[in-house]
């Protein structure tokens, strides 16, 4: 019989706190059948406890029919999952024995700023052959998870999840839970698909507009709507298409370190109340998760409980975590099905009364083709027909219709991003609108978002708050699946700092796909200087996606309170989506003195797309 | 090489007005590509030819050495060939400035040139070069060509090509005459068994105009040529 290392029963688990420190793998190894070329690859182990032993090391592993060297944690892909205690004192020692630095930086935990795991701002990261202490208080609860912030580690393993009980009795009634970690693996090295992507930005998409879709859409709408509808990609040399940087073909995407063939498996009985810990340890995948045939309750997002929503379906953008809620009330299999947001792959699971059985393997949606809306334009609703008389570029702006990026990008060159905010401060200030609302404030785009490394700037960003997102906006209407969006989250418990912001910080998300360049106003990390925050300030971010890529941002060290409306109820998040050509705001406490990372999470768009936050006393009030 | 010092002289204008500082980060790590675009046996009538059309590079973002060469090996021995070596900047979304030397080798006579060009992208994707040339004994001249990509699957595209010459003056020694000079559009049809590794078949079109079709003439070449390709597209 097969047994999965991912069941701990809840009543397992109370009963196995008792040995801190100790070891629990329970069950087989769920890698080890389906195939006799299969990796002896350990199942993750679940550790928990106060102290941790953890080694990042090379692991042979086997996902595809080929032999790579995967880099992983205690030998498994993913790592161990972590199980922590609420209010406990926990000490981590990390041993480092890959011929690299490394690090393991703790995804959503508040902790000092040494013990973040961010080399060159936490700390010095962790030499081959050396280890590091980390030591913090357990501060929170839910979900969580834990990766490399060296290299490009975390596309090759170097990640686990975390599962903090709660010091006082859970919010959220369960007779069970899993932990469900999403991830892609290539055996392609990162680097080289980084180098790829510099040399040709669309390698690795294999949903391109054809001969085919064209004569298709001159047959449906005829050949000048066809034309029309075309016109702006054109002219602005922008795919529709262009949908996800890397797709299916390189990758296989895991659900608990489970390839597709042979999927996850987890147990029920049958009326139990089950609770599915998603997380998204991709490198690069933004999923979709269904339950074909369940109701989900989502009850937390990015560790922290919310009122719950009963949805069909959620996007999970990398490195969010979501807590879901399913009661199977008969004795079925059910697959829990993750799609790629460009549907070029899936991974997925089956929750069961046996271990046995397979559900059924749902069909992938369509493919989803980029609107009008994700290019930042102003539109009523969703009427594309809407755009079809409308000049291309009105409402837009585009550098690359003529040359004058170019005098731009050389004026500008002096200038840090500090400069370009005192800059805009310096504009006739109002306040800044209540918290819980969102921002007011027009969008402006800054200098340094002209030149050859910024290919578009949305004139008027919609907000991505109550968007579902590229490729969901129809699921509704077509599939009749209620599809959760920002919109509906809504934190279980009060609002603690009630404050309004004492103020806005504007940061525009940009690139060049074509170049693959990634930036934030235009400037890479390399070049950027820290965003300086005042200790003990309140103040509102809004980020304008200038690209259409849908980016998940991720702020170190302190919660990004997401304005969904609801001033009394704002939910804490530490990764938040901001939809292609959206706006998006929310309200940070500046709580932590210390050097924190602020970076979109997407790997390979990181290196660029970063910026170091820096809260201290003195800070910065302009 | 007698404009041969002015590609370090621009070079370093252009890098002096670079805004930006060195970075040594990994978001913008040296990258190199060599990409044999068209690699191929063209046939017009009994007469076979093998035609070469290579490109590499290796840069970061905003500044790359550029090399590019082209010609054509026929009877056994090398016939017209030419190779730029560049400096490429970055100085627009979509745009390159390039600029260095350029050198051309034929059985009569070879020829030096300094380039100054932008390669990128034009809206509706074509892919487009213009160089602009300027001689060792003065003479210019000037290349457009530009390439569109039509995907009839994902991995079956036809690409057109269309190449355009104008010289500024006559030059007897290697055949060109003032004025246009001659045009050649191909036509390919290639399949991507990856994106790296694409076979093609085709066709290729050239005709010279003016004093350029005199000399040609003058010597009994074609003015006007029809040739059948097969060749192979890949790069690393």
């Amino acid at each position: 019989m097969k047994t999965t290392s991912y069941g701990l029963s809840r009543r397992r688990f109370v009963k196995g706190a008792a040995g801190a420190g100790a070891l629990i793998g329970i069950g087989g190894a769920p890698l080890s059948f389906g195939s006799d070329s299969l990796p002896k690859m350990k199942s993750p182990e679940v550790l928990q406890g106060r102290h941790f032993e953890l080694n990042i090391g090379y692991q042979p592993v086997n996902f595809t029919g080929s032999h790579r060297i995967a880099t992983a944690i205690n030998g498994s892909v993913p790592g161990p999952i972590l199980r922590w205690k609420e209010g406990e004192h926990i000490t981590l020692r990390v041993h480092n024995h890959l011929h690299h630095d490394s690090s393991l930086h703790w995804h959503g935990m508040i902790l000092p700023t040494g013990m973040d795991g961010v080399p060159g701002m936490s700390f010095a990261g962790i030499k081959p052959g050396s280890y590091f202490d980390y030591a913090f208080q357990v501060q929170q609860n839910g979900t969580y998870w834990y990766h490399s912030h060296s290299g490009f580690q975390e596309q090759t393993g170097v990640y686990g999840a975390i599962v903090i009980e709660p010091a006082n009795p859970d919010a959220v009634t369960y007779d069970r839970d899993y932990v469900v970690q999403l991830s892609d693996w290539s055996d392609q090295r990162p680097e080289e698909i980084y180098n790829t992507l510099k040399k040709r930005g669309d390698y690795y998409n294999f949903k391109q507009p054809t001969v085919k879709d064209l004569w298709q859409d001159i047959k449906n709408k005829g050949l000048s709507q066809s034309w029309a509808d075309r016109r702006m990609w054109n002219e602005m040399r922008m795919s529709r298409s262009d949908i996800a940087d890397v797709t299916g073909y390189t990758y296989t995407y895991l659900m608990n370190g489970n390839t597709p063939e042979q999927g996850w498996n987890g147990v029920f009985k049958r009326g139990e109340k089950v609770r599915l810990r998603f997380i998204n340890s991709a490198a690069m995948t933004i999923f979709d998760v269904r339950i074909p045939g369940l109701k989900m309750t989502v009850v937390a997002a990015d560790g922290q409980n919310i009122e719950p929503v009963s949805v069909d379906e959620f996007r999970i953008g990398v490195a969010e975590t979501y807590d879901a809620v399913v009661e199977p009330s008969d004795d079925s299999a059910y697959c829990v099905f993750a799609q790629s947001i460009d549907r070029s792959g899936y991974c997925r699971g089956t929750l069961s009364p046996s271990p046995d059985w397979q559900a059924e393997v749902p069909k992938m949606d369509y493919s989803p083709l980029l609107a009008h809306r994700d290019m930042g334009m102003a539109m009523s609703g969703h009427d594309m027909g809407a755009m079809a008389g409308m000049g291309p570029m009105q409402g837009m702006d585009h550098s690359g219709h003529d040359m004058s990026g170019m005098t731009h990008n050389m004026d500008m060159g002096q200038h840090s991003d500090m400069n370009m905010q005192h800059a805009m401060h310096k504009m006739p200030v109002e306040k800044p609108a209540p918290a819980g609302m969102g921002s007011q404030r027009k969008i402006a785009h800054v200098n340094t978002e002209f030149g050859p490394q910024v290919d578009m700037r949305s004139q008027s960003p919609m907000d991505g708050l109550s968007d579902p997102g590229v490729g969901l906006r129809d699921h509704q209407e077509r599939y009749g699946r209620r599809v959760l969006r920002y919109s509906d989250l809504r934190n279980l418990y009060q609002t603690e700092d009630r404050r309004d912001p004492q103020r806005e910080v504007q940061l525009h998300l940009t690139g060049n796909m074509e170049r693959y360049m990634w930036s934030m106003n235009g400037i890479p990390f390399a070049d950027a200087e820290p965003l300086q925050f005042k200790y003990g300030e309140r103040l509102r971010i809004v980020l304008v996606n200038d690209s259409m890529m849908t980016h998940p941002i991720h702020m170190h060290g302190v919660w990004s309170e997401l304005e969904t409306g609801d001033p009394m109820h704002i939910p804490k998040k530490h990764t938040v989506i901001v939809q292609p050509g959206s706006k998006i705001s929310y309200l940070v406490s500046a709580d932590a003195v210390g050097r924190w990372a602020y970076h979109c999470h997407l790997l390979y768009h990181m290196p660029g797309m970063m910026r170091e936050v820096h809260i201290s006393e003195q800070g910065d009030l302009s | 090489m007698k404009y041969g010092f002015l590609t370090p002289v621009l070079a370093c204008l252009l890098t002096n007005l670079t805004p930006y500082a060195w970075a040594h980060s990994d978001a913008d790590p040296i990258v190199s590509m060599l990409s044999f675009k068209q690699f191929e046996q063209s046939k017009i009538g009994d007469d076979t030819a093998a035609i070469w059309n290579v490109d590499a590079w290796i840069g970061k973002d905003y500044d790359k050495l550029w090399i590019k060469t082209n010609g054509e090996f026929a009877h056994g021995q090398r016939q017209d060939s030419s190779i730029e070596v560049l400096y490429s900047r970055a100085v627009a979304t979509y745009w390159d400035i390039q600029t260095g030397w350029r050198g051309d080798f034929n059985d009569t006579e070879n020829r030096q040139w300094f380039a100054f060009g932008l390669q990128g992208l034009t809206p509706y994707f074509f892919e487009t070069e213009l160089t602009f040339y300027l001689g060792e004994h003065g003479q210019t001249a000037l290349k457009i060509d530009t390439e569109y990509e039509l995907l009839f699957t994902q991995k079956l595209i036809l690409s057109p090509e269309l190449e355009v010459n104008i010289h500024g003056r006559n030059d007897r020694q290697t055949g060109t005459g003032g004025g246009l000079s001659d045009i050649e559009a191909g036509l390919r049809l290639r399949y991507e068994f990856t994106r790296k590794f694409a076979p093609y078949i085709g066709v290729n079109y050239h005709k010279k105009y003016g004093q350029t079709a005199e000399y040609s003439r003058d010597s009994g070449t074609d003015t006007e040529t029809m040739s059948w390709l097969i060749g192979l597209r890949f790069w690393f």
